[in-house]
């Protein structure tokens, strides 16, 4: 129960959060461990903010749109906790620069050599990878590519960013939804620039969306009857079919039937199941939690 | 007693004050009038609640608007009604912006998972405005139901008036006035495989929680659990829709409930550890992180 004394004291006070401690950013990344530059530094004690870009790969920008989504609270989040530093939509950057968090939309097509590139240097920049919405994540509608399309007809492989780079969070669904975006983000600014106890905080909530990515890079309907429904897990709550984007999932008789020619793969289903993964620790204190997040972005 | 009943703020024993409400009510009608109250408020827009579907007593989720809705779907039906499943539907086709809904405390895990990592419920976190849970030992298929009424207690489905689970048994009341008892032994295999796992009994995530379980007969123990919820209550309250009695005045009150919420826990906490070396050398899976 150490989760709720640790939120009461979370964006208590007038002080900005976390701005106790200057913290180095770059440790929960799996990829090349780099110094922190001077002028980084000197970055980060002027400001308390963390740095993050949207990198695009092959994704149809409806991630993005759904980070826009967040409307005031986006600005909020701008503002007072992220200085959003690439972007190819929004940022006038032309190259991958160093930041705190890369929220990277799309599957890479393999057979494109500057999209394959700029994953590995997503990797090598940023110090959390988050694959946002079901490209990234798991391939989604990207899975059904057979190429052909105008103006690169060759460009017909494409692959979950996960395949090709360590990555550290998921954000699966299709859309992803603004909410969860926006709470990914909250808390990453906790685990990068909070105390200790809102660090502790940001980690519990984050421990389910980095165990993701450990557990592979598809997705499917399917994965309900193979982790859920065949492991006797089921209960017949609807979680699973409220989440699905493309209505593929109903109930019949309580029970949940998927129309797997309809999946598109995108693993809302199975990451919304409360019998996929659950932490008590978590979400039992969900309205102190949500609080906090929607305090943070007022 | 200790966490088996989860965080609230206050708990009591009530009823509906409500003549048409209660006439049919399971116990002490408290989820029809809650919502009742709530819609007439403002408070919700609409309720998701389990309202009659294509066979007797087989449940549908369906969203109610009205008092006229909300009595269609009164009582407990024993067996599955995804009622989860309309949630974001609610927020879309019904254009509802404070959501009601009734589930069992998996139903009510499930909500706040939703709220806290919304994967497809885009805009619903917000607009979860009143969700009641029920308190719940075990659930049943509706193949399972139409099993015990039919074969077991000889009963045709469409003659039922009431089931009920309570003091160790499992009740079928008919238009015509029989009453069959099953004791629960028979009814064990029957119930839902996925229950076995399930580590709430009272609905620890509810807004406001009841049941019949630990108040007298025709009344319900209610809990006001979240901030939201205990306010509803006491404005509720404060509006002459119940009749309150305190929990320690009435048999058998609370040490009732947790020595089954216990009971409960502690049988499905040992399931979890059978299933673990389930196998030789292999186990199944455990949701809980
Ligand atoms: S969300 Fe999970 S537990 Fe709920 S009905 Fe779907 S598969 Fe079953
Ligand atoms: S069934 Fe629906 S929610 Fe599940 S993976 Fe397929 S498209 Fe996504
Ligand atoms: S016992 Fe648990 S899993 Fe089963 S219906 Fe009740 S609350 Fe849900």
């Amino acid at each position: 129960m150490g989760l709720l004394s640790t939120l009461k004291s979370i964006f208590g006070g007038g002080e900005s959060p976390g701005a106790k401690k200057e913290t180095e950013s770059a440790k929960a990344s799996a990829g090349p461990e780099k110094k922190p530059q001077t002028d980084m530094k000197e970055v980060s004690s002027v400001s308390n903010k963390i740095t993050a870009g949207h990198v695009h790969m092959s994704g149809c920008t409806g991630c993005l749109v759904a980070v826009a989504d967040n409307y005031g609270g986006l600005l909020t989040l701008l503002d007072k906790y992220v200085d959003w530093v690439y972007d190819l939509t929004l940022a006038d950057v032309r190259h991958i620069p160093k930041m705190d968090v890369a929220l990277v939309e799309g599957s890479v097509c393999i057979n494109d050599k500057l999209s394959v590139q700029e994953i590995k240097e997503t990797r090598e920049k940023a110090a959390i990878v988050v694959a946002v919405g079901g490209c990234a994540c798991y391939g989604n509608i990207t899975r059904f590519s057979r190429g052909g399309q105008q103006n690169q007809p060759g460009h017909e492989a494409f692959l979950p960013i996960g395949d090709l780079i360590n990555v550290d969070v998921y954000i699966p669904g299709c859309a992803p939804t603004p909410q969860l975006i926006r709470n990914v983000c909250v808390m990453a600014y906790l685990l990068l620039k909070g105390n200790d106890e809102q660090k502790k905080l940001a980690e519990a909530y984050l421990k389910p969306l980095m165990a993701l990515p450990k557990q592979g890079t598809e997705a499917c309907f399917c994965d309900l009857m193979t982790k859920v429904i065949d492991q006797g897990l089921c209960m017949g709550c609807g979680s699973c079919a409220s989440a699905c984007p493309v209505r593929a999932i109903t109930h019949e008789y309580g029970k949940p039937q998927g129309q797997r020619d309809l999946c598109i793969k995108c693993g809302a289903c199975y990451n919304q199941c409360p019998r996929s993964w659950f932490s008590f620790d978590v979400v039992s204190n969900y309205e102190t939690i949500l609080g906090a997040i929607r305090g943070a972005l007022q | 007693m200790g966490t088996e009943l989860g965080n609230y703020k206050a708990v009591c024993s009530a009823r509906s004050t409500d003549k048409d409400i209660l006439k049919r009510a399971q116990d002490g009608g408290i989820v029809t009038q809650l919502f009742t109250f709530a819609l007439e408020e403002g408070f919700i827009d609409g309720a998701i609640v389990s309202g009659p579907g294509e066979e007797p007593w087989r449940p549908r989720p369906f969203v109610a608007m009205c008092k006229e809705d909300l009595l269609k779907a009164r009582g407990t039906k024993y067996n599955l009604s995804p009622n989860v499943s309309f949630i974001k539907e609610a927020t879309r086709s019904f254009g509802l912006d404070k959501i009601g809904i009734v589930g069992t405390p998996c139903q009510m895990q499930a909500i706040r998972k939703g709220q806290l990592y919304p994967m497809g419920l885009r805009d619903v976190d917000d607009k979860i405005a009143l969700a009641i849970g029920i308190f719940c030992m075990e659930n049943f298929s509706y193949q399972s139901i139409v099993q015990l009424v039919e074969d077991h207690a000889g009963q045709k489905m469409e003659s039922v008036k009431k089931m009920e689970i309570g003091k160790g048994k499992f009740w079928i009341y008919t238009d015509r006035g029989a009453v069959v008892q099953l004791p629960l032994k028979v009814t064990h295999k029957y119930e839902q495989p996925g229950c076995h796992v399930c580590l709430d009994y009272v609905a620890n995530l509810a807004d406001i929680s009841t049941g019949s379980v630990g108040s007298p007969d025709g009344w319900s123990t209610v809990f006001a659990r979240s901030t939201s919820g205990q306010t509803l209550w006491d404005k509720a309250v404060a509006a002459g829709c119940f009749e309150m009695k305190p929990i320690e005045q009435v048999k058998p009150g609370l040490e009732l409930v947790s020595k089954l919420a216990n009971e409960k826990i502690n049988k499905n906490r040992k399931t979890l550890e059978e299933r673990a070396s389930f196998g030789v050398g292999k186990g199944l899976r455990s949701p809980y992180i």
